[in-house]
């Protein structure tokens, strides 16, 4: 009887069921979809993050570089004497290759890391050291001819190689020939990092492409991991060797970021005692990588940390979140506020809808209801019938929705919107600066005109900052079992409330009325 | 089936309840019990409304007794208390003072379940509009009548068709109200008011929206079916044609009953 009953009223009012539902569905699926969007979002925040920061880590400790101090230097210098180089056809080849902190980072003491295990809740830490090596290679003109000839700077037209005429049309020789000059400036991160942690750290969050990650007989050697990407760029495959900061490396093994969309943190990863020694920074650190005992007290454990470390930065995973920017952050932004309001809009109006179609539903059934009641239904009985309709219309729309909003969330991830994020991997005065150098090779090539004599002069500044990892994500937006059913849940629960509100209305009904209206 | 061959079929459902249909107007019902025991007994039975603040008292100090299985006709003009007294003894109101006792049980002093339970297994009622739900069939508006859902479906469905079989409508048990007429609407209407099988049955100007034909079809039906199952039938109607065919005749009027 009552389904009967049920399915004939809702047959009957077969436009407002569907307004009802159409209300419900609007709403459900603009729940999905904005909870969807919003975790896929997130996926990608924190995929940003685990590639930065590795997984497991709750809090970093950083300090805040001083301008003009090293590391927080402007630019980077490179020097050349006049006997640097070596000269050959007219040409002197120059180059040379520096390990230095990286760009708005500050080094600290070593013993920090101890300070921070000797503080309660710390489960595990670790400490790292960011490094950028950058070498410099150019090909410059001979100048000493063009001093020693006197000719002037006239623009030559010979070639290189063509060595019999160097002697009339100085300057010759040089990148082009022509006396023009060309160097190629090359920066790449270099993550000196405990080899024996293995809980915590930006190597946590790595899978091995090739070769092997560190084990503890690596300290102090002269080796390095690379990241796949830059492995990739830079053409190096395990076994081979790289110069870093003047010092070769053998590389033994690659690793790739578990997430397939994000770099790791660092282009290369080498034992942390071996970064020191090698960048002349011995005893300095440059991150602590903390893991809490207790996710739950990772607030506190900041707290403490900051007690702790007065010098220091202490960012928590949530910190670190904000520190995501980019059009990633812009997607964040708006799904958690104009996607969240929008779906609480939309769900408040829908139930609105379907509490005042259920409340005039009543008033037009009074004689009806007035007449179960008195051939003996008892108000529960009609009160069940009437939210049973509410709940079966929000079930509709709610089914609806879910179709809907699954379509939406198909249709996202067919279009797979790129979502730029750039992860501050310090908070020093030269990080979020504009224009980071994405992961490496940079290559300056200009013909300058030298001026003669001047064979000795400064290198330019290369200010780039490589303080932010940048990263380009596909949002991929998941659907998760939880999202339908809360989803569901909602709708029955506006249709409930409908249904409570029309069945209170219903009960309400003095049964007499029955006999008081006229036909 | 047309109108009038329903009717035709009404006066024969009617014909073989009553051997003699048109000895109907004789007040001696040969079933009704002339025992002591009443079915209802009212005792000052007073009710006031608050209309617009306007106290309105519509039953003032009713004292009744109603013999189980008697045909009793109410009349009275409009205003008089008709309708309000066909509430006390049909359970959906409370007297503001004084008892209705229905048997033993007394409807003043019962609370809201009670009275629902006395509606639901004790009391039939007939409107004057029919009052059917336009969504269902027949046999699914009869089949509201087991209120409490203590009935096997199965028993539901037969017990219906077997109370449309007995006011003529078998054939149209899977019909809507609105594909009725207004004569087997109101049949509708009697079989589920008979198919739970009540000790009484009260009827709300039952022919008021009918016309002369289709009016005697059914008092033949009611009049049937109270001497068939002996029950109590309280009528409230305007029509002395109706009225003058039960046992007894109540009139009502500012509140006060009279016998006529």
């Amino acid at each position: 009887m009552f389904f009967t009953y049920l399915r004939r009223e809702l047959g009957n009012r077969r436009k407002q069921t569907v307004v009802i539902a159409i209300g419900m569905a609007l709403a459900i699926a603009l729940v999905i979809i904005v909870n969807g969007v919003a975790a896929g979002v997130r996926n990608a925040q924190s995929s940003v993050l685990e590639s930065v920061y590795g997984v497991g880590t709750d809090v970093t400790i950083t300090q805040t570089a001083e301008p003009g101090t090293d590391g927080g230097g402007p630019g980077q210098q490179f020097s050349f004497g006049s006997g640097d180089g070596s000269t050959e056809d007219g040409s002197t080849e120059v180059s040379q290759n520096t390990l230095s902190a990286a760009r708005g980072t500050a080094t600290f003491d070593a013993s920090t890391l101890a300070t921070v295990e000797g503080v309660d809740g710390v489960s595990a830490a670790t400490a790292t050291l960011s490094l950028q090596n950058s070498s410099f290679s150019g090909t410059l003109p001979d100048f000493s001819q063009g001093s020693s000839g006197g000719a002037g700077t006239a623009p030559g037209s010979g070639t290189g190689t063509d060595t019999g005429t160097a002697q009339q049309a100085p300057p010759t020789g040089g990148a082009d020939g022509a006396g023009g000059s060309s160097f190629d400036v090359d920066q790449f991160a270099v993550e000196g990092i405990d080899v024996t942690a293995d809980a915590v750290g930006p190597l946590t969050s790595v899978t091995l492409a090739d070769g092997r990650t560190f084990t503890a007989d690596d300290a102090g050697k002269d080796v390095v991991v690379l990241d796949q990407a830059y492995a990739t760029s830079a053409d190096l495959t395990t076994g081979d060797t790289l110069t870093i900061g003047g010092t070769d490396f053998t590389v033994i093994g690659v690793v790739a970021s578990t997430s397939s969309d994000a770099a790791t943190a660092s282009d290369t990863y080498v034992p942390l005692d071996t970064a020191q020694t090698v960048s002349g920074l011995t005893g300095q650190i440059s991150s602590v990588y903390v893991t809490a005992a207790s996710a739950s007290e990772v607030d506190s454990l900041k707290s403490d940390l900051e007690a702790a470390l007065p010098d220091a930065t202490v960012s928590t995973q949530s910190d670190l979140a904000s520190s995501v920017s980019g059009s990633l952050s812009t997607a964040s932004g708006l799904v958690s506020n104009l996607g969240t309001w929008l779906s609480v809009i939309v769900l408040i109006a829908a139930s609105a809808i379907a509490v005042l179609f259920t409340v005039s539903g009543v008033g037009r059934r009074t004689r009806e209801f007035g007449t179960l009641k008195a051939i003996g239904w008892s108000n529960a009985r009609i009160t069940r019938q009437v939210a049973g309709e509410s709940l079966v219309q929000g079930l509709i729309g709610g089914v609806v929705g879910v179709a809907v909003g699954l379509l939406g969330i198909v249709v996202v991830n067919a279009i797979a919107p790129t979502l730029s994020a750039s992860a501050a991997t310090s908070s020093g005065p030269g990080a979020g600066g504009p224009g980071g150098m994405p992961g490496g090779a940079a290559t300056a090539a200009a013909g300058s005109a030298v001026e003669g004599g001047a064979a000795a002069g400064t290198g330019g500044g290369f200010g780039q900052q490589m303080a932010q990892a940048t990263t380009d994500i596909a949002l991929h937006v998941p659907v998760t079992l939880s999202i339908i059913l809360v989803a569901v849940g909602l709708a029955v629960l506006g249709g409930l409330l409908a249904g409570a509100i029309g069945g209170w209305r219903a009960s309400r009904l003095r049964p007499a009325e029955a006999l008081r209206s006229v036909a | 089936m047309s109108r009038a061959e329903a009717g035709a079929t009404g006066v024969a459902d009617a014909t073989r309840a009553s051997s003699s249909p048109s000895d109907q107007h004789s007040p001696t019902a040969p079933h009704a019990p002339e025992g002591p025991r009443p079915m209802y007994r009212l005792t000052d039975v007073v009710k006031t409304y608050t209309q617009k603040k306007k106290t309105v008292t519509a039953l003032a100090g009713v004292t009744l007794e109603i013999p189980a299985g008697q045909m009793v006709a109410i009349q009275g003009p409009t205003g008089g208390g008709k309708s309000t007294l066909l509430q006390m003894l049909g359970a959906l109101d409370r007297p503001t003072s004084g008892t209705v006792l229905l048997g033993e049980k007394d409807l003043s002093r019962a609370g809201d379940h009670a009275l629902a339970a006395a509606r639901g297994r004790e009391i039939g009622f007939v409107f004057q509009g029919f009052n059917l739900i336009p969504t269902l069939t027949a046999a699914e508006n009869v089949e509201t009548a087991f209120a409490d859902g203590s009935v096997p479906r199965d028993e539901r469905r037969r017990r219906a068709a077997a109370a449309l079989e007995s006011v003529g409508l078998a054939e149209r048990a899977d019909h809507l109200p609105a594909e009725l007429s207004g004569g087997q609407q109101q049949r509708v209407a009697i079989a589920r008011a008979l198919v739970k099988e009540p000790t009484v049955l009260l009827a709300d100007e039952p022919t008021g929206s009918l016309d002369e034909a289709t009016r005697d079809e059914i008092m033949d039906l009611l009049e049937g079916v109270w001497r068939e199952r002996g029950l109590t039938l309280v009528i409230v109607t305007h029509d002395s044609a109706v009225a003058k065919r039960a046992e007894r005749r109540l009139h009502l009027k500012g509140g006060q009953v009279t016998e006529i």
